[in-house]
């Protein structure tokens, strides 16, 4: 079997520019969505995320206009997150030329929009993203929602299973307790949920360096791992993730 | 000029970029007398096998691939110019190659299970020659599908890979093609088959 681990890098964009402190010298526009996309598909990524915190409706249709562009020049799949409620809005950002949408509140809010959208897409267009932290008072994660403002009585397993259920093509889970930390990823919960689910998990939150995405692969059994400040930050690149882990015998394209 | 199919379902603009970037004229369309005047046809596809035989101009396609002229079906579009596939139930396809299409199991022969859909870069092996191939190196590709064509004693496989199944991921018998990946999101091989059928096309057209 010679299917790879991913490596995806993550881009918030606020009304079509790319935030969150980048640094990029060698870019004409480190803000410019498309010269990032470009930049880490160069690197050897995978995939890549586009996060979408606009919170304006001028914003979202901006993102529309960004996913023409990022598909006219990239050879690559790219995922679109963030602010997606409806089967319209989905189908207003695939048509745009992206490959799969994450819903995260919508979901947890109405979990049928995940089997309508399958039902329309097909499982591999739906990504479920799970914002987890985890409660020491049930002895599990709880699903958060509203970017990780508002608990839930959901437990992640649960929810997880029920998302896969219902048609999402893949899990990208988030530790909210290491997210940010760059401790690593949260094995344990990554195990967890990629044990309970036949589809791929991406494990996302607390990438510090190139070690913790050969953990995330072997002891969390994730199918792909996401980050976002290590390399825009380049504390690392793509390129010394994976050669990294070629040499600890993680297959990687 | 390009046809690309246009029925409602599959990603059309990042195939019609990805011909964009290879500088081919091409044509979104699901008129029938467009579709019958190409030089070549693509037919995309993403979600269900028979949502998409349901919006699907079947006839024109049948009409299209009886006239020689070369027709590329990319991930689902691939898996519609089959015989027929068990997902929702059976359903027949444009049996314009023959064979099946079936569901990943989910679980190897000694019961460890294993993830559905086949997501991700996976390696092609070249295993017939052909046009498609010509000049071509074995590299990784993207896949994203939850059913496949056994490669296993299929005479049309022209490259494969290993997902615990052996997934036919370029099929080909005369001028009817398929690619089970995505080759508008695979990178360098990606384009450069993309290249290749826009050659085949270009030649048949010479040629008639």
């Amino acid at each position: 079997m010679t299917l790879t681990k991913r490596i995806i890098p993550c881009l918030d964009v606020k009304d079509g520019r790319v935030v969150k402190g980048i640094q990029f010298v060698q870019l004409r526009d480190a803000g410019d969505p498309v010269e990032l996309a470009r930049f880490y598909d160069q690197q050897g990524a995978d995939e890549l995320v586009f996060l979408d915190i606009s919170a304006s409706v001028e914003g979202r249709k901006t993102m529309v206009e960004v996913v023409k562009a990022v598909a006219s020049q990239l050879a690559i799949p790219f995922t679109v997150g963030g602010g997606i409620n409806t089967l319209e809005d989905m189908k207003k950002i695939l048509r745009a030329g992206a490959d799969k949408v994450s819903l995260n509140t919508a979901a947890v809010e109405n979990p049928g929009l995940i089997k309508q959208g399958a039902d329309f897409f097909g499982s591999q267009c739906i990504v479920v993203a799970i914002d987890a932290k985890f409660d020491p008072d049930i002895d599990t994660w709880r699903v958060y929602t509203h970017g990780g403002r508002k608990a839930t009585e959901k437990t992640v397993l649960d929810w997880a299973r029920e998302a896969a259920e219902l048609g999402a093509g893949e899990i990208l889970l988030t530790s909210m307790d290491s997210d940010g930390e760059k401790n690593g990823f949260d094995l344990k919960l990554t195990k967890a949920v990629s044990e309970a689910v036949t589809i791929p998990v991406i494990a996302s939150g607390g990438a510090g360096n190139a070690e913790h995405f050969a953990q995330a692969f072997e002891k969390g059994k994730a199918d792909a791992a996401l980050a976002a400040s290590i390399f825009h930050y380049k504390e690392t690149s793509v390129q010394e993730v994976k050669s990294y882990l070629r040499e600890k015998g993680v297959t990687v394209r | 000029m390009i046809g690309i199919v246009d029925y409602g379902m599959g990603n059309l603009f990042s195939v019609s970029k990805a011909l964009e970037r290879l500088h081919a004229d091409y044509l979104i369309t699901s008129d029938k007398h467009k579709l019958l005047a190409a030089d070549a046809l693509i037919l995309p596809g993403v979600g269900a096998f028979r949502d998409a035989m349901d919006q699907l101009p079947a006839d024109t396609i049948q009409q299209f691939a009886a006239s020689g002229k070369p027709l590329l079906g990319i991930c689902l579009g691939m898996q519609l110019l089959f015989e027929s596939s068990e997902e929702n139930g059976f359903t027949k396809g444009l049996g314009l190659l023959p064979g099946s299409v079936r569901r990943f199991p989910g679980k190897t022969n000694d019961g460890t299970a294993y993830k559905v859909p086949h997501m991700g870069w996976n390696r092609l092996e070249f295993i017939q020659d052909s046009p498609l191939l010509t000049n071509l190196e074995e590299d990784y590709v993207y896949f994203v599908h939850s059913y496949f064509v056994s490669a296993e004693n299929s005479p049309v496989t022209l490259a494969k890979t290993d997902y615990h199944e052996q997934v036919a991921a370029v099929v080909g018998r005369d001028h009817i093609f398929g690619m089970q990946f995505h080759p508008e999101k695979s990178s360098k091989l990606g384009m450069a088959l993309l290249g290749n059928f826009l050659k085949i096309a270009a030649e048949r057209k010479a040629v008639r």
